[in-house]
């Protein structure tokens, strides 16, 4: 049968199934085919913190959304056009956030008595109309996929796994993508498994097939190639790019890495990745808890390597007493903190951004670090390289912020050459004369000596310092001396960093000021509202501690400055005591990113409707 | 590293090279001055480089130690000096890595990393300074000290009951363990040497006297009247005698150790336990270690047992030196391109 093909500019997806449906992997393959196939896209994964919660349930569903576009996107899109339903549970839970007139792909043999009741629901919604204005297309999924792989000696249970495949493939011929990429994952995902490797490409065929051959659907959708930068790209995690970043740090810097960590959500991925690569010489050590994570990474800068300490916000307070001991020590170290819903446990595998108050200022004592905070997935990878530059050459620990969204989104990353990165090398002090353990260079950081050098053997602690001497110093004036400097050494850095960059007018009535995940979101409704004639310009801040030196000044070239951010108003405390400037605050603290409509919304209540 | 490797030019190392010129500000009469004295003595001849020395410690009195080695030395925060020492021997193999530490650091919040790194078998050599009792915090109870104690803050007698340090590193196999005096600098240089000569996590529990809080606590151990009836000093390959005379031996039967009087006559020294300080089992070990809580057995000295397995950090620059032979040494653009990729015109 012949079918039309209509050519969209972008479209956003939501795969949702129990935790247990593969949606994760299913989304992933989905992600890969379409960056390979040029698109520019954003991801965003959503799932329960239990890893297994009971099949059918409403806790239980996993989601994850794709937008992908054949132009430049910021964003996963705030609400689906589609959403593929492998059961009630996954209907029910995704409904509220669709598109008007959205396509709902449901599995109709998942929609049994069980499973209704399960998901609350009284009556069939396939069947009972309420899903009325939405184009609802039951497919008898699980049946078709048995079908399928009909003859193959494989339990029902077993049979029934194959069916996000099905579902896969259907997409995929859907919005005209090839399957040779996932069915060359299937090759080497499950080389060990003959059976297992059949029935999924079958499923996946079968998707593929039933999509070409049923009336059902009558049209299938293209999205063209994106105009990205010319270049060679991948798709990437904010968590991948993070290690991906340190380890090109250690490259830039000539020593090697070392990772203290200790596994929690979101950010045991970074460990994942850097514990593969061993040939790079990157030692990993998964630490008995979140303490002896910074500490071993501390010992391991002490003694010359490039360290780093990976954590979320509920680790990042546990080590807060360590973090004072580099600071203290003056000692180079990366703590990348994965935030989190918080406070304590909160939401572990929900996004926000409220722990920029606890890196600033967590700790006991004037105890300043830097803070940075990376605005995509792909930054991340910049940032990590960013926060390893400066904590060498400042000899200070250095706290990355990203968040749970850019950790699991993912988007295109244009691969850097070698020869883009920053010039970092290191040169440890091995002269003898003139050494003093905290005699500063013109950028106040002290000699980095590390053991094994002869003549330079030295004692550093957590006690006061002596200027210069570094011997352990209980004199007030002292005391007060060194605290300065240390502020001192902190603040000088807004010397090594871009000014704040502003994108629109540069004075006028409003800017829209933001500080790391909130990026995607910020830009889309800015691009949207300058292309619609509004008048605002947008900024946004990597360098949370120490600020861009021109930050004051770009405040006050405005009437107005909103400040959007996932905590309740973080960054705009900070603005207000730094620069005395009353910036508006737009918080939400759902555990998702801003949508930009939410964001569009607010700045269209302060400067009015057009 | 292997630069690093080469020894300090010049004449041989003495006791003066490991000394610094800082006032040692520990209580004139403090049992850690011996122990400063005895490891000085020793490093000159461990055959390690002095710029290869580490000396990492937590908090508390025992870990101003590292200020009064001239050596590369870290004073950390409190409890965390194994975790310290262990990211320094990870990253670094070819150092010398030691900790100085006390029962309330190493026992009660570094008992984690403790632990840790002894299951681990981190090449350390810890020196844990017991003197059952918080010093630096002017006399609070310890995790060692005595049931029923007072203290400042148990001016009715601890409840707690005591750590038992040496059964709890063997409880977590740490592959040496031994225990000394302050009063014994002989017997303490020995133990020192003993371990440094270990590849592997070493624990050295020294019963230190602390004179402001808790002074005498170890007295009836240290005093010449008592001592020879009151401890006994394991010596691999030799049997359990102590005594004035000599004459007591210590007895096994089945896993009941007894003491037995070797003046009687009726039994001699053949008939008493025989220590094996590379006993496979821990099972003797451990009846060894809770001596100290059984009446009228003598407190061991010496070294509970010693055993072999692979060093943590030697593993982990073993498993980067396998990798890189069948993987080949890292190349970071292909490590950038290892995902599928797609050229943009
Ligand atoms: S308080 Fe006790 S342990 Fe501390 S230095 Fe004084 S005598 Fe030694």
């Amino acid at each position: 049968m012949e079918k039309d093909v209509q050519v969209l500019e972008d479209v956003t997806v939501r795969f949702a199934g129990d935790s247990g449906d593969g949606m994760q992997l299913t989304g992933s393959q989905f992600t890969n085919t379409t960056a390979l196939a040029g698109n520019d896209l954003s991801t965003l994964p959503d799932y329960p913190a239990e890893i297994r919660a009971p099949a059918g349930t409403l806790y239980g569903v996993s989601g994850f959304q794709l937008h992908f576009s054949s132009s430049d996107i910021q964003t996963p899109g705030d609400s689906p056009d589609v959403l593929v339903a492998m059961n009630p549970a996954a209907l029910k839970v995704n409904l509220r956030d669709l598109k008007k007139n959205a396509t709902i792909i449901a599995n109709e043999n998942a929609f049994d008595s069980k499973n209704l009741k399960l998901a609350e629901y009284e009556t069939n919604p396939l069947e009972d109309k309420s899903l009325e204005g939405y184009n609802v297309i039951p497919v008898p999924l699980t049946k078709l996929t048995h079908a399928a792989l009909d003859g193959l000696t494989l339990s029902m249970k077993e049979k029934d796994r194959c069916k996000n495949f099905f579902a896969l493939g259907l997409m995929f011929w859907l919005y005209s993508k090839p399957l040779e990429p996932t069915i060359e994952w299937i090759e080497e995902k499950f080389k060990k498994n003959e059976t297992v490797k059949e029935a999924n490409k079958r499923a996946l065929h079968a998707g593929y097939g039933y999509g070409d051959t049923t009336e059902i659907f009558t049209t299938r959708y293209e999205v063209e190639p994106a105009k990205l930068t010319p270049g060679l790209y991948r798709n990437l995690s904010g968590n991948e790019a993070v290690a991906l970043g340190l380890v090109a740090a250690s490259h830039q810097a000539g020593i090697p890495l070392f990772l203290g960590s200790y596994p929690i959500t979101p950010a045991s991925d970074i460990l994942h990745e850097l514990s593969r690569y061993k040939n790079f010489g990157v030692k990993t050590v998964q630490a008995e808890d979140e303490i002896a994570g910074i500490c071993v990474a501390i010992g391991a800068s002490f003694s010359g390597s490039l360290a780093a300490t990976t954590t979320s916000g509920p680790g990042l307070a546990l080590k807060m007493e360590a973090v004072g001991l580099s600071v203290m020590t003056e000692l180079p170290l990366v703590i990348v903190d994965v935030q989190r819903g918080g406070p304590s446990t909160g939401l572990p595998t929900k996004t926000e951004q409220a722990d920029l108050f606890q890196a600033m200022y967590g700790r006991n004592g004037e105890s300043p670090v830097c803070v940075l905070a990376a605005s995509t997935p792909g930054d991340c990878f910049h940032m990590a390289v960013e926060a390893s530059r400066l904590a060498l050459k400042y000899m200070t620990p250095v706290i990355l912020l990203t968040d749970g969204y850019l950790a699991n989104g993912s988007e295109p990353w244009k691969i850097p050459a070698i020869e883009e990165l920053p010039e970092m090398k290191v040169t440890f002090r091995t002269e003898k004369e003139g050494f003093f353990p905290y005699l500063r260079d013109e950028n106040y950081a002290r000699p980095w000596a590390i053991p094994g050098t002869p003549g330079l053997e030295h004692r550093i602690g957590g006690l006061e310092k002596a200027n210069i001497t570094g011997h352990v110093s209980y004199d007030t004036k002292n005391h007060d001396f060194m605290v300065r400097t240390r502020a001192k050494k902190v603040k000088h850095i807004e010397n090594d960093i871009p000014d704040l960059e502003v994108r629109g007018e540069k004075s006028g009535d409003l800017l829209i000021l933001g500080w790391g995940g909130t990026y995607g979101a910020i830009t889309e409704t800015v691009t949207r509202l300058l292309s619609k004639g509004y008048k605002l310009s947008q900024a946004h801040l990597k360098y949370l501690n120490p600020m861009p030196k021109n930050t004051g000044e770009v405040l006050k070239r405005f009437k107005q400055v909103l400040v959007p951010e996932i905590n309740l108003g973080q960054l705009a405390y900070i603005l207000r005591a730094e620069y005395l400037y009353p910036v508006e605050s737009l918080t939400k603290v759902e555990g998702l990113p801003f949508k930009s409509s939410e964001i569009e919304e607010k700045i269209i209540s302060m400067i009015g409707g057009k | 590293m292997s630069a690093q490797e080469v020894k300090t030019e010049g004449a041989k190392l003495t006791v003066k090279d490991f000394q610094t010129p800082h006032d040692i500000r520990w209580c004139p009469g403090c049992g850690d001055y011996s122990i400063l004295a005895q490891m000085q003595r020793v490093s000159p001849d461990l055959n390690v480089a002095k710029e290869n020395f580490v000396w990492v410690s937590g908090i508390g009195c025992s870990s101003r130690f590292p200020y009064y080695m001239d050596t590369y030395g870290f004073h950390g925060i409190h409890g965390r000096a194994p975790a310290i020492a262990t990211g320094v021997k990870v990253a670094r193999p070819d150092l010398s890595v030691w900790v100085a530490t006390g029962d309330g650091d190493l026992l009660s919040i570094g008992g984690n990393h403790f632990i840790h790194a002894c299951r681990r078998n981190v090449d350390l050599k810890i020196l844990l300074f017991n003197n059952r009792i918080y010093g630096l915090t002017k006399g609070q109870f310890s995790p060692t000290s005595e049931k029923g104690k007072k203290t400042k803050s148990t001016p009715y007698g601890a409840i707690d009951h005591p750590f038992n340090p040496v059964a709890v590193a063997l409880g977590v196999d740490t592959t040496f363990i031994a225990r000394t005096m302050d009063r014994d600098a002989k017997h303490m240089q020995l133990m020192m040497n003993r371990a440094a000569a270990h590849k592997g996590t070493a624990l050295i529990e020294v019963y230190q006297n602390c004179n402001i809080f808790n002074d005498g606590a170890y007295e009836h151990l240290t005093e010449k009247d008592q001592k020879p009836d009151t401890t006994v000093f394991l010596e691999h390959g030799k049997p359990l005698i102590f005594g004035k005379n000599k004459d007591k031996g210590i007895r096994l039967n089945g896993f009941t150790p007894a003491v037995v009087d070797l003046s009687s006559g009726q039994f001699t020294a053949d008939d008493c336990w025989v220590h094996d300080e590379f006993d496979k089992s821990p099972v003797r070990a451990t009846i060894l270690s809770h001596f100290t809580e059984m009446e009228d057995f003598p407190v061991p000295f010496g070294i509970f047992r010693q055993t072999t397995k692979n060093t943590y950090d030697g593993d982990v620059q073993q498993q980067i030196d396998d990798i890189t032979k069948s993987q080949g040494k890292g190349d970071l653009m292909k490590l950038f391109t290892s995902a599928n990729t797609w050229e943009v015109k």
